[in-house]
């Protein structure tokens, strides 16, 4: 038996691109180390409750009928209906930094009226950006453009603390560079979340993961979890076979990976030499969930997400500690348009944080160093945000290192490595990568990744 | 199989390619692109779902004969007269 394609991951792209194959009636594998599906946007059961583990929101919230946006062409790529996926609007959703707040909807316009009313003295330099945002083909596969997103801001906006709150949200949702974002990602980032939005699906993640496994599996695609392949043969600079943790060799005409792009070519036999040139990723994060024993509209967080800074810069960037507090994101996840309420109040806070700081850590420092962070963390929260600890039924954080244990990435790096491989291609011939290292990042990103390299490389 | 019968295949192609669509209300001479939006994704999938059910292979450069429903039903009928419609 030889596959026409193994692919390598369970994860959003993994599961899309094995959909499109098998769709077409290729002999399709996907291959998963861990024994839940998801990857990075997986999901977890701690004291009887599933918690997710990627999602605060979905972003590039359209309508039912909007086909030419990146979820409309995954819906009908993947064959689903805007239904199938029991999306909630998010209410609203907030910037906030000293002394300044922006709060955007899904609808693009109430946004451009913040910044208006805020920032007048801004506005035309704003809406000048939105003109080129708008005719920018930022989904272009070539691999050329190396254009960054500072200087083309400044070149519109005068400001430094707007073009900073404009940053600031793009930033924490899909960029793996530090300091400064490639505009390309910028533009793929200003539509997903300002211009079009956010939404969550009615069951979390776990709903959504299913959806897409179960359609994998009756269309005949075949999922093999808890076995990680351990060896990509490549003799000849061509893939011939791929060799599981348990020793099973598995030939196959191609191979797609989602690991990541270093972490393919470190499995490859023999080794690709073109390993040490690339470019490792370093952002990474970690996040604490309060299980709180009210709605959180009712503690006083009345927004679905909201993205801050304590300071007037804001800076993306790896910290010199284990985590950074200055910044953030919260995301209440009642705060959507459920059809009806979820059954308990949840928080969610995320911080940038240290791979290696936490990694080299000893096991009982390591927890004793969640619990202290986590504090710091809060009280930095509660100079901006009223205190909710003492409504606090239940609570967990995970870090870098749990990222990395799961995943699999390397340094935990939630968005992969700042060098995006746009056409997906590697110096072995039939083996190539989707996912977070091709460039789409999140949810829908993902998802379009893989059904966009199964289209270019393995349908044609 | 007669026209009427590549009409019905490739409204069924159609449903399966885009289910929120209404496909009852195209009009046979209008280019699809135009009414239901259709994307070069969704070309693809118009001719790898051709080559699935018929394996019929529609080269590149035929693509402009599957504009219109008219153009899909008059460029597939004379490559599929001698099947038999499955059941
Ligand atoms: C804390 C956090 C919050 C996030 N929040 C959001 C959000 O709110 N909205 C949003 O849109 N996105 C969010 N994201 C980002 C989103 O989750 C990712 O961009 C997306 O899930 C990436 O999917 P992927 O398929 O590219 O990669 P992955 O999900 O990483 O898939 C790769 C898969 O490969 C598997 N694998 C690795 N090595 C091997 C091997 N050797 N053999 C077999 N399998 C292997 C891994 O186990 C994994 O399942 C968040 C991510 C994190 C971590």
């Amino acid at each position: 038996m030889r596959y026409d394609t193994i692919i390598i991951g369970a994860g959003l792209s993994g599961l899309a691109a094995g959909i499109r194959l098998a769709m077409f009636d290729k002999k399709v594998c996907i291959v998963e180390k861990h024994v839940e599906i998801g990857g990075l946007n997986s999901f977890y059961v701690r004291k009887n409750r599933i918690f997710d583990v990627g999602l605060h929101a979905m972003t590039n919230y359209t309508p039912k009928g909007v086909r030419s946006s990146p979820l409309g062409k995954l819906l009908k790529q993947l064959r689903f209906s805007h239904d199938d996926f029991r999306l909630c609007q998010q209410d609203m959703s907030e910037i906030r930094f000293p002394e300044r707040s922006l709060r955007f909807t899904n609808d693009f316009e109430f946004m451009r009226q913040e910044v208006a009313e805020k920032f007048p003295d801004q506005i035309d330099g704003f809406n000048k950006l939105v003109e080129k945002i708008l005719t920018y083909d930022a989904l272009n596969l070539d691999d050329g453009d190396r254009l960054l997103s500072r200087p083309v801001l400044e070149s519109f906006i005068s400001d430094p603390l707007l073009i900073d709150m404009l940053l600031c949200p793009l930033m924490y949702y899909g960029n793996a560079r530090e300091g400064d974002m490639d505009f390309y990602q910028f533009v793929v980032m200003f539509n997903a979340i300002f211009m079009e939005g956010f939404s969550k699906p009615q069951g979390g993640m776990p709903f959504i993961l299913n959806l897409l496994a179960e359609k994998f599996k009756v269309l005949g695609g075949e999922l093999k979890m808890g076995n990680g392949v351990k060896t990509i043969n490549a003799k000849q600079g061509t893939v011939g076979s791929v060799t599981l943790e348990n020793e099973e060799e598995l030939a196959t005409e191609a191979v797609l990976s989602s690991m990541g792009y270093v972490e393919t070519l470190n499995c490859c036999q023999p080794e690709v030499p073109e390993t040490d040139a690339c470019e490792r990723g370093q952002v990474s994060f970690m996040e604490s969930l309060f299980v709180v024993d009210r709605e959180p509209r009712d503690l006083g967080y009345d927004k679905s997400i909201v993205f801050f800074s304590t300071q007037p810069r804001f800076d993306y960037k790896v910290p010199v500690d284990l985590i950074d507090i200055s910044s953030g994101v919260l995301c209440c996840s009642n705060n959507f348009q459920y059809p009806e309420p979820l059954e308990e109040g949840l928080i969610r806070l995320t911080n940038l944080a240290h791979f290696g700081k936490w990694d080299s850590l000893p096991r009982k420092d390591y927890i004793a160093a969640k619990k202290e962070c986590r504090a710091k963390a809060l009280d930095a929260l509660f100079t901006f945000f009223p205190d909710f600890r003492d409504n606090v039924v239940f609570l967990d954080s995970f870090t870098p290192k749990t990222i990395k244990k799961y995943t699999g990435h390397i340094n935990g790096a939630v968005y992969g490595s700042p060098q995006k491989i746009k056409n997906g291609k590697t110096p072995v011939k039939n083996l190539y990568i989707c996912g977070t290292d091709q460039g789409f990042l999140g949810i829908v990103g993902a998802t379009l990744s893989g059904i966009s390299m199964a289209n270019l490389h393995l349908l044609r | 199989m007669t026209m009427e019968d590549v009409r019905q295949i490739i409204l069924s192609i159609l449903a399966d390619i885009a289910p929120d669509e209404d496909i009852s209300s195209i009009d046979d001479n209008t280019k699809l692109r135009d009414q239901i939006d259709l994307d070069s994704m969704d070309f693809l999938d118009i001719v790898m779902e051709l080559r699935k059910r018929f394996n019929i292979e529609v080269p590149e450069k035929d693509y402009e004969h599957l504009a219109t429903l008219a153009g899909c039903v008059s460029y597939l009928t004379p490559l599929l007269k001698d099947r038999q419609l499955a059941s």
